[in-house]
């Protein structure tokens, strides 16, 4: 029994970072940049959603759509003003300022918020399905975290596959060059690939903020290195990598956690990262690169 | 003369610079200890700088020279810290020698980093970019992750040793040299600046050393490009593997030389944020530019110590600042600006010189 919830739980801790690396590797797929100001817009879209709810005391629904907007927002605002000017710039720049805008973000939301510990409002609803005669209960929560990500998954998909923008994203994660030729808006297309990381945080947010309800300024940073883990894990710049590899790490994290040592579960989760590395050198899914003379 | 000449040739232009830089503002804050014109804050700051300075040295070796990205130099200062300073609590209960007690636990703390130099080194020579960089970030959450739980004492028994939970039993004179998450407890306070600034030469040595040494070239011509070094016969792994491991020496070294400035050190300290912290000294400074990351360890750790006075605002200056350094510096009309700002400031000062010659 225990070994079914454990499984139920760390598929659904395993959907909410699958969530946030569909962020990571998008963006990674087509600007070729690591955000590590991914896992602090998750905090941002988690405050919102509780001055939102707890504030101005709106419904559950406004909450996240507000959210998700200004999270979009941000994201598409962030990649304007501090990414945007460093395009030809060398990776390494581009990262100390993406480094740069994650203390700014934590550092103005600690002035703005305060650093206190913050209860996030139950948005989703509580209560729980009773299997085995109530010897396994699985909250709602659980259920709705793990369908969401796999409608997101579906959804994005067929949007990545069969639609103009998702055609343009294909094709400037291919060659960012020979898609400009081609008359494809390559700078409209990375800020589209901005946008929807940004909004796929802000569900993450909720959902997270859901799952465990503290929220600090200092809230996105773990979920956010633990997801670009996962994204690494399943191949960077994969989708169905980003969700295999947010999966496999929600399921490792829970497993050791509950079976071995809660102390010692992310040393094991970045052993296993390792392991896989050096079994594997660009991830489960990831495409093997050849090098060019 | 001819030895002055060649201090100041342009090989070894930079080397000369670094030394002298570092003597001077080692004379500058004696004076200013001997005078009293120093704020004990300052003071203070001293050690760590050091510290600082040589694990930013360190990690441009890895990133400006070897041109691999690491964040995992704080897991290296970590264990070279711990270890050091274990090492350095022993020593103390046999030797009375502070300094060569000090000595020891660097060198301790040196050796077991290159150790795990080689351990995470070897296999991730094979990886490439941010996969390295992957690694390396995951070895430091690892380490803080198992120090953390690390339970460590002795008494009259001998050495006690628990891990997860503290089975440790000391008895009542016993004492616990690695508390968990509490971290290092009851450490002897013996670093001191002038060791710190001698343990600074002593690195910028090994790194000159190696930089202009033909490992150094090989390693070099490995991050210009890889394939054309290949293809000249250059062992790539190997000189890529010794850079790695000189780099996680001088952190664990650092590290070391860190802890035995405090009498308590938690695990924390080390996460992934002083790792990224260190890596913007390396970047704001320039890559493989030694003296740009010694200024920018100084002047980046002291300054926000001086905005105290804005303490709510002074990490958001901060931020603002590191994102507009890079945008400044990167980008193609920014530059522009400043190119023509410069040519004007030079024809101003031309038309003087022209102005006074014809006097």
């Amino acid at each position: 029994m225990i070994l079914l919830s454990s499984l139920i739980n760390g598929l659904s801790l395993g959907s909410i970072y699958a969530l946030i690396a569909l962020g990571y590797t998008m963006v990674y797929g087509i600007a070729k940049m690591l955000n590590f100001a991914h896992g602090d817009i998750i905090m941002v879209g988690a405050y919102v959603a509780f001055f939102a709810s707890f504030s101005f005391g709106l419904p559950a629904i406004v909450c996240i759509i507000l959210a998700i907007v200004a999270c979009v927002l941000l994201g598409v605002i962030i990649e304007g003003l501090a990414y945007k000017p460093l395009r030809q710039a060398p990776s390494l720049s581009v990262l100390i300022t993406a480094i740069g805008v994650s203390y700014l973000l934590q550092n103005s939301s600690q002035l703005l918020f305060g650093s206190a510990t913050k209860i996030f409002p139950s948005l989703l609803g509580n209560g729980s399905f009773k299997f085995f005669d109530g010897k396994l209960s699985v909250p709602y929560l659980t259920i709705l975290t793990i369908v969401v990500c796999v409608l997101i998954i579906i959804v994005l998909q067929w949007f990545i596959n069969h639609t103009e923008t998702g055609r343009c994203m294909r094709a400037c994660s291919e060659d960012k060059g020979a898609a400009q030729l081609m008359g494809i808006n390559v700078n409209r297309t990375i800020s589209a690939t901005f946008a929807i990381g940004s909004g796929l945080a802000a569900v993450a947010a909720i959902l997270l903020c859901s799952m465990y309800p503290s929220i600090s300024p200092t809230l996105g940073s773990m979920p956010g290195i633990k997801a670009f883990t996962a994204a690494v894990f399943g191949g960077i710049g994969s989708i169905p990598g980003a969700f295999l590899g947010g999966l496999l790490l929600g399921l490792i994290e829970t497993f050791s956690n509950v079976f071995i040592s809660a102390q010692l579960s992310d040393a094991i989760v970045f052993t296993v990262l390792i392991v896989v590395l050096l079994v594997k050198p660009t991830g489960i899914l990831g495409k093997k690169i050849s090098e060019k003379v | 003369m001819r030895y002055l000449k060649s201090m100041f040739s342009s090989k070894n232009r930079a080397r000369t610079i670094s030394f002298l830089m570092v003597i001077v503002f080692y004379a500058i804050i004696q004076s200013a200890i001997a005078t009293r014109s120093i704020s004990s804050l300052m003071k203070g700051m001293m050690v760590p700088l050091c510290a600082y300075v040589i694990a930013a040295l360190a990690l441009n070796l890895v990133v400006g020279i070897l041109g691999d990205l690491s964040l995992g130099q704080a897991g290296f200062m970590s264990v070279g810290g711990y270890f050091g300073a274990t090492v350095a609590t022993l020593a103390l209960q046999h030797v009375n020698n502070e300094l060569l007690v000090l000595l020891i636990a660097v060198l301790a703390g040196a050796l077991i980093a290159a150790v795990f130099g080689v351990i995470i080194g070897v296999p991730i020579l094979k990886l490439q970019g941010d996969y390295l960089a992957i690694v390396t970030l995951a070895f430091g959450e690892i380490v803080k992750t198992i120090v953390s739980n690390i339970y460590l004492g002795f008494d009259e028994n001998g050495l006690q040793f628990a891990f997860v939970n503290d089975t440790t039993r000391l008895s009542s004179t016993g004492t616990m040299i690695i508390n968990g998450p509490i971290g290092l407890s009851g450490n002897a306070r013996i670093s001191t600046f002038t060791i710190g600034i001698v343990l600074v030469l002593l690195t910028l040595i090994i790194i000159y050393n190696l930089m202009y040494s033909r490992q150094g070239r090989a390693v070099m011509a490995v991050r210009d490009n890889r394939i054309a070094a290949l293809s000249v016969g250059v062992d790539v792994s190997k000189y890529k593997l010794m850079a790695f491991v000189v780099s996680a020496a001088l952190a664990g070294a650092a590290g070391a030389f860190y802890c035995m400035n405090y009498s308590t050190v938690s695990p924390a300290k080390f996460d992934f944020n002083t790792s990224i912290m260190i890596l913007v000294y390396v970047v704001l400074g320039g890559l493989g530019n030694m003296n740009g990351t010694i200024i920018a360890t100084a002047v980046l750790l002291i300054l926000p110590e001086q905005l105290r006075e804005f303490k709510d605002y002074r990490m958001v200056i901060y931020a603002i600042i590191l994102i507009a350094m890079m945008i400044i510096t990167n980008n193609q009309k920014c530059r522009n600006v400043l190119e023509k700002i410069k040519d004007g400031i030079a024809k101003i000062f031309r038309r003087k010189k022209g102005a006074a010659d014809h006097e």
